[in-house]
């Protein structure tokens, strides 16, 4: 028991310590909230050089510099939107991993719900098709083609 | 015969799609255009490399066609593209180096040793300029017009061919 406990600890030192290699930092807030806008801001941007990974995940030096700055702009009392704008404006709408709704951006935004319309209008066209294939009545002449085919079945 | 056509929408509608997707395939994502395209050089405040005493802000741009080129000792295409870098100046255009993240002592022996294009040399340990320029990753070249305005940016190393067919061309259409 005390040996896997040992080991237990060691590995979560081992983890720790991995982390800290990383080279994100830990930064401490007095205000949970704001930790938590920190934590969702530096998640929502993306890093300008290594592309797939966000700000908070990559130890590049850029994503270090701008983690920095989101810190002290957090501290300095500015609003997200503020903070993303001073971010979009020095590195571009690249870093937003949700791209804001702008004319450029309506296609993106709106192709999914216009293909939803699109199918949905599709089932709406073929539902009423069909209903008004079987409402229609037979023809005289269709009616006594039944019969007989009943009738000759019925007869052997 | 309207049902036929129907049946047709779902094909068209992929190949649509496809032919935007491939499209989106051949895009190289760091090639996309600075953020500071077209806008104002970003004012900043900062000494210069070689006299720590020297004042300078952003109105040192003002006036002529100048190359703006974001280096440091540490960077080693910012080597390589020294040797353009001097034939652009051979041309007479105004060269304006930004010190990016480094030491005095590093980059005035960079200089010595690699050779020195630069009017001036714009001293920026912390990269706050080069924050300001959106600068991610060094070397970056920045054309600024005469009024100050950012007009062409060339990301990474400059290589021979890019002086005679983007940066010649690009300083005669400001100039």
């Amino acid at each position: 028991m005390a040996l896997i406990r040992l080991i237990l600890a060691l590995t979560l030192l081992a983890m720790a310590s991995g982390a800290v290699a990383a080279g994100i930092e830990l930064r401490e807030f007095d205000d949970p909230v704001k930790e938590k806008r920190y934590h969702d801001l530096t998640a929502s941007m993306r890093c300008p050089l290594c592309e797939n990974q966000a700000i908070n995940d990559s130890d590049a030096p850029i994503s270090a510099d701008m983690r920095e700055r989101v810190y002290r702009l957090l501290e300095d009392g500015r609003s997200d939107t503020e903070i993303i704008n001073h971010m979009v404006q020095r590195f571009g709408e690249y870093i937003l991993y949700n791209p804001r709704l702008e004319s450029r951006t309506y296609l993106l935004w709106g192709l999914p719900f216009a293909l939803v319309l699109l199918g949905a209008v599709i089932v709406v066209l073929m539902v009423r098709a069909r209903r008004h294939a079987s409402a229609k009545a037979l023809s005289a002449e269709e009616r006594q083609r039944i019969d007989a085919l009943i009738n000759r079945k019925g007869s052997s | 015969m309207k049902r036929r056509l129907l049946l047709l929408l779902l094909p068209v509608c992929f190949l649509g799609l496809a032919l935007f997707f491939y499209q989106g395939l051949a895009l190289d994502p760091s090639q996309r255009d600075s953020a500071l395209m077209a806008r104002e050089f970003p004012p900043f405040e900062a000494t210069t490399l070689r006299d720590e005493t020297q004042r300078v802000d952003q109105s040192l741009l003002a006036g002529e066609v100048t190359l703006v080129n974001v280096w440091g000792e540490w960077c080693p295409a910012c080597k390589q593209e020294m040797p353009q870098l001097l034939e652009l100046a051979d041309h007479g255009i105004r060269m304006v180096g930004v010190n990016y993240r480094d030491t005095r002592e590093k980059g005035l022996a960079f200089l010595s040793e690699f050779g020195d294009p630069f009017e001036t040399n714009i001293f920026d340990p912390e990269g706050d300029l080069g924050f300001d320029l959106g600068v991610y990753g060094a070397p970056e070249t920045f054309l600024v017009d005469a009024d100050g305005v950012i007009r062409y940016h060339h990301k990474g190393y400059v290589s021979p061919q890019d002086v005679r067919e983007r940066i010649l061309p690009e300083v005669e259409k400001w100039r």
